[in-house]
């Protein structure tokens, strides 16, 4: 009798529990119908808002949905849906159990728009619904957003969920965006002097942005603290700033190695003047889309793995087309500099012709693979991951050719053909052959530069032509024959160029440099590192 | 991928018909055929962006043929390839008119070329049609400026900016790439700014040499001016090739368009051909046309594209709807002059009215600047734009700037009696000078 009563009162307990959240379901789904009759974008998020401001966790499925534009009015009963991108059609879900409901071809629904300042608010607005999430990261946003929009109503819920946090860095984040709330709040001024110190711990460029307007608007000790506690960030950033360059002008460099190291090989050992050089980089790069464009229609699960497929192809193809510009052309030429110079700009001319007819005159798509995109943080200075795996891939290049050239057969060849090619005839060495292999390998470094700078630049067939002047002033600057000369003359460029643009601005950053190599070509025409030897006569 | 070694030969094939066929046309040609010069660089650095413009001509003109022509003669298009290089412009336009009669030249995209063609059109007395957004500050007699002028993109998109639904925009970075175009843009929008109140520390303007392509700097540059605790916005009239790795660096360093937005004025469809949008969805940019516009005119106009070019991935952009106005309205001015004298159809351009792409008319008006709507759009995730907001009615181009102190004062009037590119009011003279 007990136990049937216990079950009967457990039951009550239960439906008790589950109406109200009936009825809150029911209202919030009237809500959500409410985005049909909004006109424009203030109505639009005065829906929004009211959604959130419920305060239930089932309204993040609408509202991400809005904000990245996949919320759908049906045009015949004006209900909302949220939509999922199914080939042709779209697939309609319920927006709040996210349950598949209908689907729909394009031109029966309305897509709800959203502008920059709706997508914000919704990002705010998720901020605090997405305080308690399971995944760490999407913690670490809110807390992330939520430092951004301080709001004295904050506070209490950031309590909470400091209390509840387990993950240190992101209760440390929860703390600097509580901190924030506070200093817009009317809390007492030893609450906003904690603050102030919690904030300038931060030490970033967002904490000096709020603390900046806490200086503008607070007074007394708040206001000295915020003082002081800006000059302290304003230092700092001083130094990151100054590392910030450096890393920009290694990066520039490792796009200057990459983009000359192939030149260095074709003018600086075989002396060949090739002004097709900037070409045989887009070849490599326009390898790069096509294995891309194959990789997407065929295989899009290797997409990750495209640029690794695009190396040896794109090394092929440039090598060939080099092959094929020495047989050609420039074996009837060694010894002419200026007719070797006319010829290949020809032919430079020709090969960007010939891309454009074939793949038309316009930007190519080539895609980041995952491990390429975004950034992370060394401290206040930012590294983007493309950058970095190009500095890693360039000196990759550099070493592979130094062992090539020091410590193969085929390199000591080449550098006897280079040091005295009759001396080299005579004792076996088949100098036409050394030179065809030696230019196409130039030419093949090239074509791997490209799979790199697709990733950084244009896809068209101008790509080589902002590289070429670049990269015979590396070469020359470095000293001409020597790879270490490149390898120095890249970085130093690089760094150089990356220190003057803040103060002189990239137009004349650019001629400054200029004007310093000039004058340096003038003390030493040969460059940083002079070729000692036979091979300076001849 | 186009293209494969079949289709190439074919191309090569009738490019050799097509000069037997031509040696032998000019006897025939001067009687009943009308000539449309077609002057946009098909190779170079520029090739990138005209190309597109020659064949909208192309299609255009196949079209109107397809009509019965124009005062019952067939068009005939003369192609011609400046190559990028901008005296040879003029030489080639000297040769459209001097030597193949054009009736009129549908060409430039650069300000550099169409200055460069200016004084062989008024020497020689005939017709230009410029399809591309420019600084203002111009109004020739012999020109038809059908892109848009300063007033009818730059102030309403900095105006949109400054507005609720813009984000109440108080910072402001103009990176700009360096020529004329950005640099006079960049003079009006800092004016304005300042007759609306900016102080000049939230004007911060920078600029970078032409296909510019290591963008760290200048990023953190704007990352750093947009943390001084106000809202900030970029306004780019950065050109072409540069905006690739410009977008791509912004894309990686994490900057989204909720906190930092950027408004180009040089960006369009066909330059998100090369990007993965995915982390630009929200960056603005102002048109007077976007390919997504929903009009029954617009989606007969890309469906044709698309037949014509055999390509449906083919975008349409701004400066071919541009190219789209004014053949029409030079059509509509032959047939209401009943000639293809350059004379009088200058004379009779001037109140022609044709429908443009986005559901209203466009009218040529006396300083031979056209009427057209300004678009905002934020950049979507599958490369095309979406409007978030339009102006009201049509605006009227003006030539001369009324925020320069050099050119607020200058008019331009081609009708009869003041027939006047540069009406000083002040001085009651024609012959002012503008800035640049």
């Amino acid at each position: 009798m007990t136990l049937l009563r216990a079950i009967g009162m457990m039951l009550l307990l239960t439906m008790a529990s589950l109406l109200p959240s009936k009825a809150a379901e029911a209202d919030l789904r009237a809500t959500i119908a409410k985005f049909a009759a909004a006109t424009n974008f203030s109505g639009t998020e005065a829906v929004a808002r009211e959604l959130a401001a419920s305060g239930d966790p089932a309204v993040e499925r609408p509202l991400s949905a809005l904000a990245e534009g996949n919320l759908y009015i049906r045009k015949a009963d004006s209900q909302v849906f949220v939509g999922n991108d199914a080939g042709d059609g779209i697939e309609l879900l319920d927006p709040l159990s996210g349950e598949k409901a209908a689907d729909a071809a394009k031109a029966d629904l309305t897509k709800i728009k959203v502008n920059n300042s709706l997508r914000r608010t919704i990002r705010d607005a998720l901020g605090t619904l997405t305080l308690r999430a399971k995944d760490a990261s999407v913690r670490l946003a809110a807390a992330a957003t939520m430092f951004k929009t301080p709001d004295a109503a904050n506070i209490e819920p950031l309590d909470a969920a400091i209390a509840a946090e387990t993950e240190p860095a992101v209760k440390a984040l929860f703390e600097q965006a509580r901190a924030a709330s506070v200093l817009v709040s009317d809390k007492p001024e030893a609450d906003k002097l904690a603050a102030i110190s919690v904030i300038a711990a931060r030490g970033d460029r967002d904490a000096l942005s709020l603390l900046t307007s806490v200086e503008a608007n607070a007074q007394g000790a708040a206001k000295d603290a915020a003082t002081a506690a800006i000059g302290h960030i304003n230092s700092t950033l001083a130094l990151w700033d100054a590392g910030q360059n450096i890393w920009y002008g290694i990066s520039l460099g490792s796009v200057l190695l990459l983009a000359a190291i192939g030149l260095a090989i074709t003018f600086g050992v075989m002396g060949v003047i090739n002004m097709a050089h900037g070409e045989m980089v887009m070849l490599g790069a326009y390898t790069t889309f096509v294995v891309q464009q194959v990789i997407r229609t065929s295989f899009p699960g290797l997409f990750d793995w495209s640029l690794v497929i695009a190396l040896p192809l794109a090394f092929l193809v440039s090598a060939l087309v080099g092959l094929a510009i020495e047989r050609g052309i420039i074996r009837f030429l060694y010894g002419r500099p200026l007719e070797t110079l006319l010829a290949t700009w020809g032919v430079s001319l020709i090969l960007q012709q010939a891309v454009r007819t074939i793949f038309g005159p316009t930007n190519q798509e080539v895609g980041n693979p995952t491990w390429m995109s975004g950034s992370f943080d060394v401290g206040q200075l930012a590294i983007t991951w493309n950058r970095l795996w190009i500095l890693v891939f360039a000196l990759m290049v550099f070493a592979v050719l130094l062992y090539v050239m020091k410590r193969t057969p085929w390199g000591l060849q080449m550098r006897a053909v280079t040091a005295n090619r009759r001396m080299a005839a005579s004792m076996g060495i088949r100098t036409p052959w050394v030179d065809a292999l030696t230019f196409a390998l130039g030419s093949g470094i090239a074509g791997i530069a490209g799979v790199a700078l697709s990733q950084i630049d244009n896809v068209s067939p101008n790509l080589g032509r902002g590289y070429i002047i670049d990269s015979f002033m590396v070469v020359v600057f470095g000293g001409v024959g020597n790879l270490w000369g490149t390898l120095v003359g890249a970085f130093s460029l690089g760094i150089v160029n990356k220190f003057l643009e803040p103060y002189a601005g990239a137009v004349l950053g650019k001629i400054v440099v200029l004007v310093l190599i000039i004058l340096f070509i003038q003390k030493r025409p040969r460059g940083l590192f002079a070729l000692k030897g036979r091979a300076v006569e001849a | 991928m186009r293209g494969n070694f079949s289709t190439i030969t074919k191309m090569f094939s009738a490019g050799v018909i097509a000069a037997g066929l031509s040696m032998s046309a000019p006897a025939r040609a001067a009687d009943d055929t009308i000539k449309v010069g077609i002057l946009h660089s098909l190779s170079g650095t520029m090739a990138i962006s005209e190309t597109t413009l020659k064949d909208v001509m192309l299609m255009l003109i196949e079209e109107q043929n397809a009509k019965g022509g124009l005062l019952g003669k067939k068009l005939e298009a003369v192609v011609v390839d400046p190559a990028s290089n901008w005296p040879l412009f003029a030489e080639k336009a000297r040769e459209l008119i001097s030597k193949d009669k054009v009736a009129a030249v549908f060409g430039c995209w650069t300000s550099v070329s169409r200055k460069s063609v200016l004084p062989v059109f008024s020497e020689l007395d005939n017709i230009l049609f410029y399809p591309v957004q420019y600084e203002g500050e111009e109004s020739e007699r012999n020109v038809f400026y059908t892109g848009a002028a300063p007033n009818q993109q730059a102030i309403p998109a900095v105006d949109y900016l400054m507005s609720a639904d813009g984000g109440s925009v108080k910072r402001w970075v103009l990176e700009g790439t360096d020529y004329v175009y950005p640099r006079t843009t960049n003079k009006i929008l800092e004016a304005y700014l300042k007759s609306k109140g900016v102080p000049a520390e939230d004007i911060m303007v920078n600029y970078t040499p032409f296909g510019f392509s290591d963008w760290q700097t200048e990023v953190s540059a704007i990352k750093k001016f947009g943390s001084a605790g106000k809202k900030t916005a970029v306004v780019s009239t950065v050109n072409g090739d540069a905006n690739v790795p410009f977008y791509k660096e912004l894309g990686n360093q994490g900057i989204k368009a909720e906190d930092i937005p950027v408004m180009a004025f040089s960006v369009g469809e066909e330059e998100l051909a090369g990007l993965d949008t995915g982390p630009l969805v929200g960056h603005l940019a102002a048109w007077n046309y976007f390919e997504s516009v929903d009009t029954p005119e617009n989606k007969k106009f890309i469906d044709d594209w698309h037949k014509f070019i055999k390509n449906d991935k083919r975008t349409t952009n701004d400066p071919m709807e541009a190219h789209y106005i004014g053949f029409n309205m030079w059509v509509k001015a032959v047939e209401k002059a009943g000639t293809t004298d350059p004379d009088k159809v200058i004379d009779a351009m001037v109140g022609v009215s044709v429908p443009n792409l986005t559901g209203g008319y466009s009218t040529m008006m006396p300083n031979h600047h056209i009427t057209k709507p300004v678009l905002i759009g934020e950049i979507q995730a599958d490369g095309q734009f979406e409007t978030v907001s339009q102006t009201p009615g049509l605006v009227m181009g003006d030539e001369w700037s009324d925020y320069l102190p050099d050119s607020k004062n200058l008019i331009s009037d081609w009708r009869a009696p003041l027939s006047c590119g540069n009406f000083n009011v002040a001085t009651g003279k024609c012959g002012g000078k503008g800035t640049n």
